[in-house]
């Protein structure tokens, strides 16, 4: 205990000396989950509102055969503009995002009451032309139910004849769960700023020692190895716990940048958010350390290191990845699993729910048995006499 | 004390030591000496119980080396061939690092760190970060940190390694010293005026055996050579057509 504690003491002065972990674990690593998703979530929302207010330009091809048409859809918004020579060539090229088409004979058919027709050039495969597509025919839409419904009453029927059914939507979302749903990413950052965190001390404590070659004289003094591994260990998961604090503030003081409100969603990354945070990630962090410190373990040199770690990097966060995008229905078995638990969790606590009891033991229980074990084969992956072994 | 009997280890179907036996007394110096890959790290890293031995025994002051690595780790002051300083922590930090993991309280570690420092003629640089030491200061700082629990034995790989004649000079001064006070000094080393200069006894090994066990001057009457490096080669030649 006291042997571990001495190393944790010294691998904890040591890295505090070295500018490049304190770059990496104390000021990188937690700026970039808030920043990237700051930039994201400004992006998102400037998309969301601009196409939402912003009148809508669209070309016209034969404005003159509907002039009524034309008239209504630029009082709801649309700005019709002259069309081009191809209008098929100005979609494709993307300088046109959706062109209305009112063909010669529109004004025969309407004028006899029969149904008229009108084209909307646009491209589903791209985004921008898509949602201009939609809000024209959402236009198109309200004028032809309130046409349609004016026709009716001129003939003495009630509009109802033509709506035999109303569907109601009754939307339960609230403010928070929408928020949710645009910030299901963020537990993916918080496992990747834990991760990064972490991962130049336990770089730097073993395949870093050995490169150094420090590693042999420090195995021939009177201490058992599991004590040596539990000092770095804790200093890695030191590092990597005070990466997460700070990246979890970092989110909350990101939160306070982004404009939530105009979406009429609440975004709550308080207090509340950060304690229970901290707490079903504490044995993720411990678990991280112990696979982190493993891996480089076996690692020749620094630089092999780093690769390998990226590798377990990129194989950890996939899953959480996957998660953010596609809906799972969250079951009590689920917490149990790491990395699964603690996402299901974090989602939870975004949602403005705190996770039930029996699912936050759930997740410290199934991530802690799953970070002893790798404790456990860490340990004996140390005992090896190649490890120590330098040259 | 360390006695060493018929110590084996391979690794794969190399046979890195094959039968290697030899004591190094208390109050003397003991080089193990011998050509490059002949066994010497090896048997050193046993020794300090690094690596495990397939087979033989190892005792240091009567204790087993392989039952008791811990209690035979608190026995021993290893200066390991990579020297493996702490280049973020000072030469104090360093040396009071390893204290620390022998399990000195902190009073007794001051007391023998800063009897070392002025020991070994440190004190200039023992409070500055070790990054930029010099080969004679990092030895210098690696044996303090090797000898801070007062070792009874102590192991040195290649000490002289990369040492300008100033320094070794001082090395060897300091390793009088050290046997002076009854300490048992063992080192390898591949330089033949340095084990003239500085062994009690000689310990030649060859292909992962030992060869001769002989003080120095025993050792160059037995070869007819003039120096001990003549005597050196013509044992190694001898061992070699022995194998052959």
């Amino acid at each position: 205990m006291h042997a571990a504690l001495t190393v944790f003491r010294k691998e904890v002065t040591e890295n505090l000396r070295d500018r490049r972990t304190i770059m990496n674990a104390l000021v990188r690593s937690p700026l970039l989950g808030p920043l990237l998703f700051l930039i994201l979530f400004n992006l998102q929302i400037n998309l969301l509102l601009k196409n939402a207010n912003k009148p809508l330009p669209v070309p016209v091809v034969g404005a003159a055969n509907a002039p009524h048409l034309v008239a209504a859809l630029t009082g709801m918004g649309m700005v019709p503009e002259p069309a081009p020579e191809n209008p098929e060539t100005a979609v494709r090229n993307q300088r046109d995002k959706v062109v209305l088409v009112i063909p010669h004979d529109y004004a025969r058919y309407w004028n006899r009451g029969e149904t008229a027709s009108v084209r909307l050039i646009y491209d589903s495969s791209d985004r921008a032309s898509t949602q201009s597509f939609q809000r024209l025919r959402r236009m198109l839409m309200g004028y032809i139910k309130v046409t349609a419904a004016q026709r009716l009453l001129a003939r003495g029927l009630s509009p109802s004849v033509a709506l035999p059914l109303a569907p109601e939507k009754q939307n339960l979302s609230t403010p928070q769960s929408r928020g949710a749903m645009l910030f299901s990413i963020l537990p993916y950052f918080i496992v990747l700023t834990t991760f990064l965190g972490g991962m130049y001390l336990a770089i730097d404590t073993t395949s870093g020692e050995r490169e150094r070659q420090s590693l042999e004289p420090l195995l021939a003094n009177p201490v058992p190895r599991s004590s040596v591994l539990a000092g770095k260990l804790g200093a890695t998961a030191l590092f990597a716990l005070i990466s997460l604090a700070l990246g979890v503030i970092g989110f909350s003081v990101a939160g306070h940048f982004m404009d939530v409100g105009k979406l009429n969603i609440v975004l709550d990354l308080g207090m509340h958010f950060f304690v229970f945070t901290l707490l079903l990630m504490l044995p993720l962090v411990l678990l991280l350390a112990c696979l982190q410190t493993l891996v480089a373990a076996f690692a020749k040199s620094f630089r092999e290191a780093v690769t390998y770690l990226s590798l377990l990097m990129f194989l950890l966060v996939f899953p959480s990845v996957l998660l953010a995008f596609i809906p799972v229905k969250a079951r009590l078995w689920m917490y149990a699993v790491p990395l699964m638990g603690q996402q299901l969790g974090i989602m939870r606590l975004l949602r403005g729910h705190t996770p039930r009891a029996v699912e936050i033991a759930a997740c410290l229980l199934g991530t802690t048995l799953a970070a002893a074990i790798v404790f456990l084969v860490t340990i004996r992956a140390y005992s090896s006499e190649r490890l120590a072994v330098s040259a | 004390m360390i006695d060493v009997e018929k110590l084996r280890k391979s690794f794969g179907s190399v046979k890195a030591v094959d039968d290697v036996s030899f004591v190094a007394r208390d109050g003397e110096i003991t080089g193990l000496v011998g050509p490059n890959g002949a066994g010497k790290t090896t048997t050193l890293r046993m020794l300090y119980t690094l690596m495990k031995p397939d087979d033989g025994s190892i005792r240091v002051d009567g204790l087993d080396a392989v039952a008791d690595p811990l209690l035979v780790r608190r026995r021993l002051g290893v200066l390991p061939d990579a020297r493996g300083l702490y280049k973020r922590l000072s030469a104090r930090e360093n040396i009071a690092y390893f204290g620390r993991l022998q399990g000195l309280d902190e009073e007794i570690l001051r007391t023998r760190s800063d009897a070392l420092i002025n020991a070994l003629d440190i004190r200039d640089i023992a409070d500055r970060k070790t990054e930029g030491f010099s080969q004679g200061e990092r030895v210098k700082t690696a044996i303090a940190r090797a000898l801070v629990h007062n070792p009874k034995n102590l192991i040195l790989d290649e000490p002289t390694n990369g040492l300008d004649v100033m320094s070794t000079r001082s090395l060897r001064e300091f390793l009088f010293h050290l046997r002076s006070e009854g300490h048992c000094v063992l080192f390898s080393s591949h330089i033949m005026q340095e084990v003239v200069a500085l062994c009690d006894r000689v310990v030649v090994i060859a292909h992962g055996r030992v060869v001769a066990d002989a003080p120095p001057q025993t050792l160059r009457e037995r070869a007819g050579a003039a120096s001990l490096e003549d005597a050196f080669v013509e044992i190694i030649r001898q061992s070699e057509n022995a194998a052959a």
